[in-house]
């Protein structure tokens, strides 16, 4: 996806806005005209100017026309539904990961989550669960048993090993 | 000395660490000998297993790995004219033009050997220059190191990136990235929002993991390109005519190398920009221009070992004064921190022996690559075969699991996630990462330094310029801001096309 650099101007600029605003919040140090402020604030002056320069550069590209002038442009894997999916599928399946991984635990979870992706990028379907059931098994084994990382057990709880 | 040097040896050569650095080996070469994955990434991936392991091997698994990668990466662009690694995109169109004239092994072979002959160049200057400037960084105070941090970033912002704007724009946000949580001269909790895991500020590990190797993962996803052909042609003796090559062209040898390192040497800009600047130069002073592009091995000698020499190169600034020379040891800094082996002159001085270490897991790493990636030549089909639709999602659930590691929570998982995300839709809109990622690493620096500087001031901004040094850095970071049309005509000569 391809924004046009007014669009990310005027984005820049209500963060830029937001973080000055929020900024006088934080604490004064007496005596002092340095405090935890300075700096962030410093941050959000530079994104402002960036911004300005931004969206004059974005609306002459605009106003000039030709290739990359609107303001919103799909990139050519937007129209392409199996690269679509795919992009779809490799957030969602973090997302899963992130949101079931406690309750269900990471055998099951690690196991959906390759099928998935091995299945959206094609892999034999044959193959697609025991390669899935294999590598979830080796990378719990590294992590879990030679690294001693408290992966979830989840469900699995009753019969870990 | 001698003492420390002695203990430097006994930890390189324990059996234990020659068995990391060999595995290493092996992973970085498969890392870059595969597309799409970089010797960045390779790093990312291997935090969270050096995390567990003790400083020396921790460092040799990463600078080994870094070393083979960037090397290997010259395979797949031989035989199937796709970079292995953004670090030989450079010379891949000529690497491949080799091949079809049937002069593959002398490609693969003046990539293994020069890259080997860079890295070793890179690793010489390194110990020189490094201890000399260590000792001179002991007598900095905070306004030098003000100064130099912002010359590193002002450095990345116009080296990295053909628009300056973005690449500051970039820059920015990386900084407002380190100021989140506790960490700052106030101890003031900055932009947690009542959330406890952001009171430590943002993992910097799953971060990097993240914006290096998720966005990678996803640019795969989106890759309409269908997949590229290998070419079959029979490779024999890649050492043959090496010899020949480095008496035809020591002068391009020399500046390969001493430009290499010194690109790697400037923050923010790695080995993928050394391979770009230095083949152009090859090229510009080359006797016989008009034959690069058409399979001729020149550009590939000189941009070959460059890349190589710019790795080492960019440890000399991480290791003096905790400023990443490239993308990789910003990661570096990160696992230094972690092993209590804190970057800084004082490193140079306290811990002797740790720091020539480094240097002979350098030489080690360079001088194992001419077998080992020997080797990787010999069985190249098959790892360019490996099928990378499903590579691909092991890699992620390695990041996934690599991200959680670290602190043991998901929360780092979300932190890799977004990370990923906000990285390749940055690079799509050609903001580039480099500059977030020094921004990141060095926010804490700079923002420490400039307070401590301005509460010494009292006010005064002429205090800023009052030391000699730090008035010559201040000078020329002013400079850098100044000079961005002579590098905008530096990179033009470079090949980089400015997109319409």
């Amino acid at each position: 996806m391809k924004v046009n650099d007014a669009v990310w101007g005027a984005l820049l600029m209500l963060l830029a806005a937001a973080l000055l605003v929020h900024i006088q919040s934080f604490p004064t140090i007496p005596g002092q005209k340095i405090g935890p402020a300075l700096f962030p604030g410093t941050i959000a002056v530079g994104l402002a100017v960036c911004a300005v320069m931004l969206i004059f550069k974005g609306v002459s590209r605009h106003r000039a026309g030709g290739p990359h002038a609107a303001w919103i442009e799909a990139d050519t894997w937007v129209r392409s539904p199996r690269q679509l999916l795919a992009f779809v599928a490799v957030i969602a399946v973090n997302v899963f990961y992130i949101l079931a991984v406690d309750w269900l635990g990471f055998i099951p979870v690690a196991v959906i989550y390759l099928s998935l992706l091995f299945a959206v990028f094609r892999v034999r379907p044959t193959w697609i669960v025991p390669l899935a059931l294999v590598v979830t098994l080796v990378i719990h084994y590294a992590f879990y048993k030679l690294l001693k990382v408290p992966l979830p057990w989840g469900l699995l709880k009753a019969v870990a090993w | 000395m001698s003492h420390a040097w002695a203990q430097a040896f006994s930890m390189v050569f324990d059996p234990y660490n020659i068995f990391v650095m060999l595995a290493a080996s092996l992973f970085g070469l498969f890392v870059g000998a595969v597309p799409g994955l970089t010797a960045t990434m390779a790093t990312a991936l291997l935090v969270p297993v050096t995390f567990f392991m003790a400083p020396i091997p921790a460092i040799a698994a990463i600078v080994t790995a870094t070393a083979m990668a960037i090397f290997s990466g010259d395979i797949p662009g031989c035989l199937m004219r796709m970079p292995g690694t953004p670090a030989s995109a450079a010379y891949t169109d000529e690497a491949y033009a080799m091949t079809k004239k049937g002069q593959a092994e002398t490609a693969l072979g003046a990539g293994l050997v020069f890259s080997a002959l860079g890295g070793l160049f890179g690793t010489a200057v390194l110990m020189l220059a490094a201890p000399a400037l260590a000792e001179f960084a002991l007598k900095f105070s905070s306004f030098e190191y003000f100064w130099l941090v912002l010359l590193g970033l002002t450095c990345a912002v116009f080296i990295t990136s053909d628009r300056p704007l973005k690449g500051f724009v970039s820059l920015l946000l990386g900084l407002l990235v380190a100021c989140v949580g506790l960490g700052n001269p106030a101890a003031f909790p900055r932009f947690t929002f009542g959330s406890t895991e952001l009171l430590g500020g943002i993992g910097m590990i799953p971060m990097m993991i993240g914006m290096f190797a998720i966005s990678e993962i996803m640019r795969y996803a989106v890759d309409t390109n269908p997949e590229l052909m290998i070419v079959d042609q029979p490779i024999g003796n890649v050492f043959k005519g090496m010899w020949a090559l480095a008496k035809k062209y020591p002068v391009q040898i020399l500046r390969g190398n001493a430009v290499g390192t010194l690109i790697g040497a400037l923050p923010g800009a790695g080995a993928d920009i050394a391979a770009w600047i230095t083949y152009a130069i090859s090229k510009r002073f080359s006797k016989e221009p008009e034959k690069f592009g058409t399979g001729h091995v020149e550009g590939i000698v000189e941009s070959g070992s460059a890349n190589n020499s710019a790795l080492a190169g960019a440890w000399i600034p991480a290791l003096v004064f905790g400023i990443p020379g490239d993308s990789i040891t910003a990661i570096v800094i990160g696992v230094l921190y972690m092993k209590n082996m804190n970057p800084g002159p004082m490193l140079f001085t306290n811990n002797p022996q740790n720091i020539y270490a480094v240097y002979l897991l350098f030489i080690v790493a360079n001088l194992i690559m001419l077998p080992l990636g020997w080797w990787c030549i010999k069985v190249s089909k098959q790892i360019l075969k490996v099928p990378r639709t499903v590579l691909m999602p092991v890699i992620m659930l390695f990041c996934v699991v690599g991200s959680f590691a670290i602190n043991n929570t998901a929360f780092d998982v979300t932190v890799m996630l977004v990370a990923g995300v906000a990285a390749f839709f940055l690079e799509a809109n050609g903001f580039p990462v480099a500059p977030a990622i020094l921004g990141v690493v060095l926010g804490g620096m700079l923002e420490e330094n400039l307070v401590t500087s301005m509460i010494k001031a009292d006010g005064d901004f002429s205090a800023f310029f009052a030391r000699p040094i730090a008035a010559t850095l201040g000078v020329l970071t002013l400079a850098v801001w100044l000079l961005p049309l002579l590098l905008r005509r530096l990179r033009q000569l470079a090949g980089f096309a400015e997109p319409a």
